[in-house]
């Protein structure tokens, strides 16, 4: 061929820019991760040292008073089931990672998606940069973590965090776009400012919305500290990678029926305040 | 008279609807109509050159067909869209050129908005809805408790506070919305159709309310319907819109008497002209008027002679006292009219609608008076005369004159 159309070095750009990034970032990443690490572990170590009935009752006490008798009876059940099945440790592993890389996403979330909602020039540029974080495969995320935080729950908390906060960002957009314009136009008319507006009127009617984007953050997070076990997160993920290098198909299933039955038990408790905050601000 | 000192003036108010407005103004100031500049630049003009003044403590009704451009009208007054061009004085302030605080601070304290679907916040109580416009300027609770709570027992609204709007019907849904505009205390109303999502019985209620409000709380009202009969039933002025300019002003009266074009003929047919044309109007000089001491035979010889169902009995002031019947004479010989009164109310007020005497008349003897603020005899309408006065509205008003 006469003309040969250079390749374009795509990779390399990529290579650059993290290198970049870790030369520059990774001492306070890594910082970060030593405090965040410890704190994880803490967490996990504490509730592992509890008894585990005692810490079933409890969850289950504030399931309960979180939602109905009947989502609590079943989480106890499920959690009974993990205890027995002695995937207790992975499960709370687990469960310790979903609920901290959760608190991060809202944190980081919930914000972005107001400033979304308010600027439109900010949503053409959030919009996009959102679609290929959750186009990207997962696995994709763990990379670029381990230089910046090291091997282990962190960098599995951060690639949580990236691929898991999507929906949190577009349904608290969504939420507050969907605010009915005549409700807008009033509190317009009553002269309220745009901090106002956004807190008394927009924001609490945006809520049922936010906790649907959630209640998706909450599952995506639980898919994503599965896939993390990869780079050394542990947990119920950690137990899956452990069959698979072993070829144990029966330890496989059980640790894969145990996520399952973590997810079931997330889901519901979400949905359920999803759907309650949807009918408190509908009917009173 | 400063009672009718111009509390609002609408000047040259102009809006274009679009991102450009610059080229679409210049064509509409050169004289070009609103379909042209839609063909020649896209912009769709909204309101062209709408000037009217608001009396302090009037009602003025902005009426016109979806799409005339009354919402519009309205929406500039307190610049929930931001107008083209013109003046919108309130006051000594010209509203358009206020920077973003004074605004916001005019519209805290200056002016109340009701609207259509009655735009409550389903998240927040009846109380904490009332309270909102209170709430946003910063008055302290205990305060703006109290005031919400007037508010809301003034509107008919008492032990619904902690109600949420869902739970509430329609009508006083639009209670509450009312409320939360008067909780504020503002003297300018903007009531945007306020009452056209209502069941017709709930919203005939709500208008005499709110006439009868008016005339306790003297606000400066600004109200926008699409139906004629809401206009009359508020009783106030009319500015009558179409394609976004003002067609004509005036009472429905005026409208009816003297319409400015066709398009006011056509929209004033269907109305009903007994709530419209007063007894006044359709009156005519008695013709068997007689003193009350006159006697019986006297006022019989009177009453054959003049053809009028009964004789028309007044003081020595001219104030009227009653009718008697020509029954009631025959037998009476020599006796004083004012011993033989009878139907001593068959009289209506010259400012009374025709709707007002047709009842008084279906009751009486086929003929009542019409009196002044004293009682003093004005003229008489018969069931003959309201016949003649309604032939006549129908001529004038009709889309074509048949004679």
């Amino acid at each position: 061929m006469a003309f040969e159309i250079p390749q374009i070095p795509l990779a390399e750009w990529c290579d650059i820019a993290l290198d970049w990034a870790t030369d520059h970032f990774s001492g306070v990443t890594r910082a970060m991760s030593a405090v965040v690490g410890t704190g994880i572990e803490a967490t996990t170590d504490f509730l592992v040292g509890l008894p585990p009935w005692l810490v079933i009752a409890a969850f289950g006490l504030i399931v309960w008073r979180l939602t109905t008798v009947r989502i609590a009876l079943w989480s106890v059940l499920g959690f009974l089931f993990l205890w027995n099945v002695e995937l207790w440790r992975a499960t709370l592993q687990s469960l310790v990672l979903v609920l901290v890389s959760t608190l991060f996403a809202l944190a980081i979330g919930i914000p972005i998606g107001i400033s979304a909602a308010l600027s439109k020039r900010f949503w053409r540029v959030a919009s996009p940069a959102l679609d290929m974080m959750q186009t990207m495969p997962s696995f994709v995320y763990l990379i670029p973590a381990i230089p910046f935080f090291g091997l282990g729950a962190v960098s599995a908390s951060f690639a949580t965090i990236v691929f898991a906060m999507p929906p949190t960002i577009r349904l608290t957009a969504l939420g507050i776009l969907q605010t009915p314009p005549m409700l807008v136009e009033a509190a317009d008319a009553f002269g309220s400012t745009k901090w106002q507006k956004l807190f008394k009127i927009q924001l609490p009617l945006a809520i049922p919305t936010i906790m649907a984007g959630i209640n998706q953050t909450i599952m995506l997070a639980l898919s994503m500290v599965v896939i993390a076990a990869m780079i050394g997160a542990g947990g119920l993920g950690g137990e899956v990678w452990k069959a698979i290098q072993r070829l144990e198909a029966g330890m496989g299933f059980q640790a894969g029926i145990a996520i399952v039955v973590l997810a079931v038990i997330l889901d519901r408790i979400t949905q359920h305040i999803a759907r309650r905050l949807r009918t408190d601000t509908e009917h009173g | 008279m400063s009672q009718n000192r111009p509390r609002i003036r609408v000047r040259g108010l102009t809006k274009i609807f679009g991102d450009d407005a610059g080229p679409a103004l210049s064509l509409l100031q050169a004289g070009r109509d609103r379909n042209e500049v839609l063909k020649a630049t896209g912009a769709v003009v909204g309101l062209q050159d709408v000037s009217f003044d608001i009396a302090e403590g009037e009602i003025l009704v902005v009426m016109g067909l979806s799409g005339s451009g009354k919402s519009t009208c309205l929406r500039c007054i307190n610049r929930l869209i931001e107008p083209t061009a013109g003046q919108v004085m309130v006051d000594d302030v010209d509203v358009t050129t206020l920077g973003e605080r004074e605004l916001l601070a005019f519209r805290r304290t200056r002016f109340g908005m009701v609207f259509q679907q009655f735009a409550l916040f389903p998240h927040r109580t009846i109380q904490r809805n009332v309270e909102y416009g209170l709430e946003v300027q910063g008055v302290p609770v205990a305060q703006r408790r109290e005031r919400a709570l007037a508010a809301i027992e003034t509107v008919g609204l008492a032990g619904w506070d902690q109600h949420y709007p869902a739970q509430l019907s329609g009508g006083m849904q639009q209670r509450a919305g009312l409320a939360r505009a008067l909780a504020l205390d503002p003297d300018i109303l903007l009531m945007d159709e306020a009452f056209s999502a209502l069941d017709p019985l709930i919203r005939r209620d709500m208008q005499q309310e709110l006439v009868a409000l008016q005339r306790r709380l003297k606000k400066t009202i600004v109200f926008v319907s699409h139906d004629l009969d809401e206009a009359i039933a508020l009783g106030g002025r009319i500015v009558l819109m179409k394609d976004g300019r003002v067609v004509q002003e005036g009472t429905a009266a005026d409208f009816l008497a003297a319409p400015a074009d066709e398009y006011v003929r056509r929209f004033v047919e269907h109305i009903d002209v007994l709530g419209v044309v007063t007894a006044g109007d359709a009156m005519r000089a008695p013709a068997a008027v007689k003193p009350w001491f006159s006697t019986a035979a006297a006022a019989l010889a009177s009453l054959t002679q003049s053809g009028e169902p009964v004789v028309t009995v007044v003081c020595q002031e001219g104030r009227f006292q009653g009718t008697v019947d020509a029954e009631t004479l025959k037998g009476a010989g020599e006796t004083e009219l004012r011993f033989l009164l009878s139907d001593k109310d068959a009289c209506v007020p010259e400012g009374a609608t025709l709707n007002d005497a047709v009842s008084k008349l279906a009751s009486g003897r086929g003929e009542i008076a019409v009196v002044g603020s004293g009682r003093e005899l004005k003229g008489v309408i018969a069931n003959a005369d309201l016949v003649a006065a309604l032939a006549r509205r129908r001529q004038e008003a009709g889309p074509q004159t048949a004679h």
